[in-house]
This record gives C-alpha cells, structure tokens and sequence, in this order.
C-alpha cells in the first residue's frame, strides 16, 4: 500500500524523525493561510502524488512569498502530472503540500527495504541525495552503503554510525544522525513497511538533520495489524476497475490490451498474459481469482472485466488444483446469464473435476469456445478479438 | 529416489481439524502419504481423520516419531507454525498460507539458519515424489514418477508444467512449489543442488519468475556445477514494472527483476530456455531424446546439445 509524502512524514514525526513544518491543502483558497502560518521567507509547494519524479515534472515548486505559495498552489491542484513514473496518462493532483522552505547545506539519501538474498532489513545510505538512486546504483553502485540488520542484534548504534561516518557527515553531526536513523529503522519496523525512503534527508545551515522528503509502503499482508493506516488509502490514486476488484479479493491490474484474461494462481496468470503476446495479442489485464474461489467472485470478476471498453475477448484459463473446474463453470455459466454479455470467451480447464466442468458448459446452450491448452485457447481468443473488431 | 520427501516421510499436520487442514490432509492420506499426527492447541488426546491429535508439536514427534510437517495455518500464525516445527527438531516443514507479513519471516530465517530444519514455502502448494508422498496441496492424480526434476515460484504454473510432462508420458521424481513471496525457506538454489545431487533426478525444469536474482543465483550454479540437462521458463514477460503481479515477491523495481534479465542469465548458464509456457514439456521432451541419441551413439555428436555443454564448461 502507499500512502502520501505528507502522511509519510506525519507517521515519521510520531516516531521522533524531524520532518519540515507544514500542511496539506486540498483547495487552492487554504494555501495562503497555510503558508502564512508557517512564516519563512521561503515556502515550499508540493504536488501529493503517489508517484516520483515530481520535481522534473514542475510538481515541486520553491517561492519567496505568501501570495507566490497560494498561486503555485492554484496552478498545482487540477493539473495533470506527468512524471517519469506516472506513465503518459498522468495524475491528477488533488493535494499540495505547503512546507517551510530550510537552509541546505547538504542532501543524502536514506532507505530500509527487506533485502531477499539476506532475508533480512538493509538500511541503505548514500552521499548522493536528490538524485535518482537507480542511475547512482548503475553507474557508481559504491558510492552506496549498506547495512544489513541481523533479528539478532537489531538495529544498533554502530550501525547508525558506520552509516553517518561512511557518508561523510561529521562528527558534530553524526552524533544527531545517530538516533535519526534509529528511529528511522523503528518507524519501519513498527510500521511493517515494506519500503522507507528519504530522498533527500537535508543537512541544514545550523547542523540539524531534516527528512525533506519521505516515502513509505506498507506491506499489505501485514496491514491487519495497522488498522489506522486504512484511512490513509487515497482510491483516486488507483485505477478505479482495481479498487472495485479489490472489493472482491480479486487480483487484478488494468493493463491496455484487448484480451481479458482470467486465471487462478499469479504465475499462471503471467504466463497467460505472456502467451497472449506470443500468440500475437495484447493482455487486457492480469487477474488472479484466487484459489477459493466462489461462483459469486467468478461472475464479480467477469463484470469487472468487461467493464473495460477495450475488451474484446475473454481467456479463462484455469488449471483446477484447490479450485474445481465444476464450480469455475457453473461460474461462468452464472455470469452469462446473469451479465448478458456478447463477447466472445474462450475457455481452457485442466485438473480437478475437468470433465464435470467441460460437461457445465456444453449442457448450458451457451456459445463457449473451449481450447485444448493454454496454446490453442490464447490463439482462439486473439483471433475472436480480432473478428470483434 | 526422490528429493526430501519419500515413502519414509512421516508427516504431522499443524492446523489438522480445520476446514482446510481437514480437507488437504484426507488428500495427501488417499495419495498414500503417511500422516502420523496432527497438532491442534487444546485437541491433545482426540482423533481426527483417523489420526491421533496432539496440542504440541514436539508431542507429536515424541508420540509418533514423524519427520516432517505441514501447516495450514492463516498467514497471521504461519510464523509460529514454523517456529514450533524448528523448536522441534523436524527435518522438514512445509508452510503453505499465502499473506504472510515479510517481517515475520525475518526471524523465522535467522532462526532456520542454525536449525536442523529445511521450510518450504510460505505461499506455496507444497513438495510431491509421485507415487510416494505428497505434501501438499497440488492435484496429485496430474502427476507420474519419473526422473525429472520441477521447481517453480509458483502453484498453478507447476501444475501446468507437471501436466505437460505427464501427458507427454514424462514423470517426475520430485515436483517443489518454493513459494511466491521475498523470503522463502528453500530458494531455487537449495532445489537446484538437491536435485543435481539426487541420481534418480536425470533432469530439470526451472519455473521462474520476475522480481529478485534467485534465478540468476540459481543459473550461475548450474553454469559451474550442473551436468545435467536443465530446462527453464520466466513468467511475466509481458508484466509492467512497478506493479505487484500477484505474488509478493513479483516485481520489477528500479528496473530490476525483469523477465529480460532472467533469461539473459538462464542462457548464458547454458539452460534451454522456453519462451512459450506452453512449449516447457515439448522442450524438455526434445533435450531428453537429444541427450538420448547421444549416449547410444557417442560418434553421432548432436550439435546443438555439444555447443550447450561447451558454453557450461566456461
């Protein structure tokens, strides 16, 4: 799940990790207000996006003046954002945050992740902050240092200060950094997050160490421990086919093919969006109906499906272990009757009650297009979406 | 022979009287898998299935002398399923709850590294010698025993893999599902070495995925160390970068992890690699009859199989 720099930074205060002071607005007539309160001689205005590379993309802005912050703040809210990692549709911006602008002496970039190879949290930092930690990693992978934290020894002091000295802080200001970082590690722990990022984590002129900027995803399967954090979800930041899916426990991702395909289990689900373009198609979306699924989610999913308007096929391609191919055809018989849709299917069952299954869907008069493999059922379904077109 | 798990393989149930539990267990016992006991918390001393019902794990092991365990426990317990199975002593657990929180597994791994236990999983169907033990959640009429080898991140796309092979006559000596997520018990690696170890196992097929370098771990072993003919497939070629595929542990981040790079490093490891899911069996099938032709008849050298083996050598 992600959540927004300015809810980032408020869940960083609350464990001790100093943030600039400022405030989110949602209209552009509370900016002046906002940034009146905080009165420095530089204010900071910054589009709320769930995606990077806001800067580039004219989504930061630094001014000398209230009425300059409450116009900057009018330009940003409606705009679209198109940034590096919004892809060319862009977002919206619906949320500015107004920040006291500091004096900067010197930016780092600070991280913790779960590293898979180690199984364990790494705290990453570099002397390179405000910049694309990517391109650092490719061109210059040394100029970052990393510390693996062991469940053993937990996060330490000198791991802090292997961090702190190995970027070149000094030592005024590594005593500072110290429990910054700690708190930092905490945060991510406490938080059962998956990501914490601080790009840039700012030195200021008087020696105070400040995180200018803040990224935090929790991880979804632990968010039942994190009731308070439901607030936080931001749905127009998600496609909204994906959050309606979601209602269902369906896995699903919009992509901008033709093909919809629906699958049970994630890597199946690649292979089939996978052999949909070696068969010369484009996959509408990924969706993983889950093991224990229910004729109910089975028509769910076909609704949400073909509520995509480019949508001129549909794949079902199970291979039944835990779901029986019996119940997946009763589903889609349900959803047939009950949707009334025209576009074409064609479906492919192999395992668990295969015979039964193949069986629902000849007895239910209904026109299926049943496939012999996973093979012949995505060359049957980009050839029916090519007639459909 | 087969990989870890075999007709000897005596099997505790962790979570036995659940639905699921129940479900998977009257599975595995009308495949022939010997499940000895279960372990239900404040169940000790009653029946389930026909199997005596323990309230502790390390009881369970005293009162039947099993050597392995699966868990089916919600994600939230997953963690301290596997603890208990580790305190115990078991070779093997095997954990099959998808959504476990990553930093529960944290501990869980520092605590298997100076362990005498071996976790499958989390988020996986579970391990399968045919025709001997299954221990898991797979469909076990799919599969025949044979002497190949599987391996995937993934559930349903080794079923389909099995049922490609088994329907091309082709059995296997041990099917693992390792598990989707970013920290596993067994990686590929750990697969790979036990399967290039095992002399029933005469070759092998690599399921992967995108996100992470377990893969590209794995290849780099089998470009030094693995003799025998290995065949692999990456799924998600066609996934965008940035979006969670399902599977905690699918996706491409900081453009890393993608399919490109898994098979650029496959290659070079001198795997026969598949772009099409549908082709694994037809593949492995045509390296078998390769590898065939070419110990009946040494003077005959096939080209390709002779070019494969040198870039391996390097």
């Amino acid at each position: 799940m992600k959540i927004h720099e300015y809810q980032a930074k408020a869940i960083l205060a609350k464990f001790g990790v100093p943030v600039p002071r400022g405030e989110v607005v949602f209209k552009a007539e509370d900016a002046k207000a906002a940034a009146q309160k905080l009165g420095t001689p530089v204010v900071v205005v910054k589009a709320q996006i769930h995606a990077g590379g806001r800067g580039k993309a004219g989504g930061v802005k630094v001014v000398k003046s209230v009425d300059e912050a409450a116009a900057a703040a009018e330009r940003m809210l409606g705009m679209k954002l198109v940034t590096a990692q919004t892809g060319p549709e862009g977002r919206i911006v619906r949320r500015v945050l107004i920040e006291e602008g500091l004096d900067i002496k010197r930016e780092l970039y600070l991280s913790v992740l779960v590293d898979r190879a180690a199984a364990a949290p790494v705290f990453m930092a570099s002397a390179a902050g405000g910049m694309e930690i990517e391109e650092v990693a490719k061109d210059r992978p040394e100029a970052i240092l990393r510390e693996t934290i062991r469940s053993e020894t937990g996060f330490q002091a000198y791991h802090a200060r292997k961090l702190a000295f190995g970027v070149g802080l000094p030592a005024g200001v590594v005593n500072a950094a110290v429990p910054f970082l700690q708190s930092l590690y905490r945060a991510f722990i406490e938080t059962d997050a998956s990501l914490l990022e601080i790009n840039p984590c700012v030195v200021t002129g008087d020696g105070r160490l400040v995180a200018l900027d803040a990224k935090v995803n929790f991880d979804d399967n632990a968010l039942y421990r994190h009731p308070e954090f439901k607030d936080l979800r931001d749905l127009d930041e998600e496609t909204p086919l994906e959050v309606e899916a979601s209602k269902y426990k369906l896995n699903y991702i919009k992509l901008d093919g033709t093909i919809a395909c629906m699958v049970n289990g994630a890597g199946l689900a690649m292979a089939t969006m996978d052999i949909i373009k070696l068969s010369g198609g484009n996959p509408a979306n990924f969706l993983d109906v889950g093991g224990d699924a229910s004729e109910e989610r089975v028509k769910n999913a076909f609704r949400i499906l073909l509520s995509d308007p480019n949508v001129k096929a549909v794949f079902v391609n199970v291979f039944g272990g835990i779901l029986r191919c019996d119940m997946l055809a009763s589903g889609i018989v349900k959803a047939a009757k009950e949707l009334k849709f025209k576009t074409p299917v064609v479906v492919r069952m192999e395992g668990t009650n295969v015979k039964q299954g193949q069986e629902i869907l000849r007895n239910s008069g209904m026109n299926f297009t049943v496939a012999n493999g996973m093979k012949d059922g995505a060359e049957k379904a980009v050839a029916l979406a090519r007639g459909a077109q | 022979m087969s990989i870890l798990v075999d007709k000897s393989t005596r099997v505790i149930v962790q979570g036995l009287t659940g639905r699921e539990g129940s479900f998977q267990t009257q599975q595995m016992i009308d495949y022939g898998t010997k499940v000895v006991a279960g372990v239900t918390p404040g169940k000790g001393g009653t029946e389930h299935l026909g199997v005596p019902v323990f309230d502790t794990v390390i009881e369970a092991v005293r009162g039947t002398g099993a050597n392995a365990a699966i868990a089916f426990v919600p994600p939230p317990f997953a963690a301290d399923a596997i603890l208990e199975a580790v305190d115990a002593e078991l070779p093997l657990v095997i954990c099959i709850a998808e959504g476990v929180p990553v930093l529960d597994m944290v501990p869980v791994a520092a605590a298997l590294r100076n362990s005498k236990t071996r976790l499958i999983g989390p988020n996986c169907p579970g391990i399968i010698s045919p025709g001997k033990c299954k221990l898991g959640i797979m469909p076990g009429f799919i599969h025949k025993q044979g002497h190949v080898g599987v391996v995937s991140r993934s559930g349903t796309l080794t079923y389909e893999t099995v049922g490609q092979l088994t329907a091309l006559g082709i059995g296997q000596s041990t099917c693992i599902g390792i598990g989707g997520d970013p920290i596993i018990g067994t990686s590929f690696l750990d697969a790979i070495k036990m399967f290039n170890d095992d002399p029933e196992t005469h070759a092998i097929v690599m399921i992967g995925e995108i996100g992470g370098n377990a893969e590209e771990i794995a290849a780099d072993f089998i470009r030094k160390h693995v003799k025998k003919p290995v065949v692999g497939f990456v799924a998600g070629q066609t996934a965008p970068p940035g979006r969670r595929m399902g599977h905690a542990g699918a996706i491409i981040s900081g453009g890393h992890g993608t399919a490109k790079e898994k098979y650029a490093a496959l290659r070079a490891a001198g795997i026969h690699t598949v772009q099409s899911p549908a082709e694994i069996g037809r593949t492995l099938a045509d390296v078998l009859g390769k590898s065939k032709a070419k110990s009946q008849s040494k003077s005959r050298p096939k080209k390709k199989l002779a070019a494969s083996r040198k870039r391996r050598r390097k």
